[in-house]
């Protein structure tokens, strides 16, 4: 499977989540934002980082980026989309997901391993997990506090579409503890922790994150 | 050339972090009193030609679309009277 990942003016973890598409037995493709062209790709991810430099809102001016078109216009035929961070951002920026990310009621950056559950595994980029696993997954965010009025929350919860939630302390003040979710129609998710930095023992905490990686190829399988 | 104004506000429901952190510092500058306070943005669009609804219509356009996310913000618009 081809699974293209992004690079915005300002993506961090373009890199890493080409190594660990590779390592969940997928084959990566570079894609840009200035180009609409998919070249051809079954799936994209949306990397993390400070693409446009979070100037206006985080994620609001790579929305409209050209190759953010094609994104979108893929995403609600069914392909494969996964925001991880300021790819979450900039799926809810796009409307893609409901909801907004703001800054951390705190008001400091986070960064730590961070407990998860996982809640849907019927989305093409959960279904290596377990419903109800618990992982470990780094999480780095300024601002990465999950917001939706009370019918989109409940809708979301209702509908299963919380696809992890974070476990012990709420890091950054999320409604209801949601640390990702999905679009009605399951193929789009965004998760605000970092599974492409969870892939190997040598750098990172475990390799919880592979499954993000390695549902893709199974769904293929099934 | 008119110049159009977009304030945007984070909706009243809305955490808005800056605002309590500046509300944090203002008594430690011996400002007293405050309740609260609210951080917003403020943008200034220069259009050619005189203002008109038209133009107007179309900032609106723009702040709904691009200047605020309606999902945590509110937006005005108001042209600003010819200097």
């Amino acid at each position: 499977m081809k699974v293209g990942v992004v690079t915005f003016p300002g993506s961090l973890d373009d890199v890493d989540a080409q190594r660990a598409v590779r390592l969940g037995g997928n084959e990566a493709v570079a894609l840009w934002h200035g180009d609409d062209d998919l070249k051809g790709v079954d799936a994209v991810v949306l990397p993390g980082g400070f693409s446009y430099g979070d100037y206006l809102r985080c994620g609001a001016i790579s929305r409209f980026a050209p190759v953010m078109t094609s994104v979108i216009e893929a995403a609600e035929r069914g392909m494969p989309v996964l925001g991880i961070c300021n790819g979450f951002q900039i799926l809810c920026e796009s409307h893609l997901l409901p909801g907004a990310l703001i800054r951390n009621d705190h008001r400091k950056f986070v960064c730590r391993d961070q407990r998860l559950r996982i809640e849907n595994t019927r989305t093409p980029w959960t279904s290596a997990y377990a419903e109800g696993q618990e992982v470990t997954i780094v999480l780095k965010n300024g601002e990465g506090g999950f917001i939706a009025d009370e019918a989109t929350l409940d809708m979301l919860e209702g509908e299963g579409r919380v696809v992890a939630r974070y476990l012990d302390d709420n890091p950054n003040g999320s409604l209801r503890d949601i640390a990702g979710i999905t679009n009605a129609r399951g193929n789009v998710v965004g998760l605000m922790p970092h599974p492409e930095h969870c892939v190997e023992d040598l750098t990172g905490a475990g390799t919880d994150g592979l499954g993000f990686f390695t549902s893709l190829a199974a769904a293929v399988l099934a | 050339m008119a110049r159009y104004v977009v304030d945007v506000m984070p909706k009243p429901e809305i955490l808005d972090p800056q605002g309590k952190a500046v509300l944090g510092a203002l008594p430690r500058l011996g400002f007293a009193g405050v309740t609260d306070v609210r951080q917003g943005k403020r943008f200034e669009l220069e259009i050619e030609g005189d203002a008109t609804d038209e133009a107007l219509a179309e900032v609106q356009k723009m702040a709904g679309t691009l200047l605020s996310n309606p999902v945590i913000e509110d937006f005005a618009v108001h042209v600003e009277s010819q200097a």
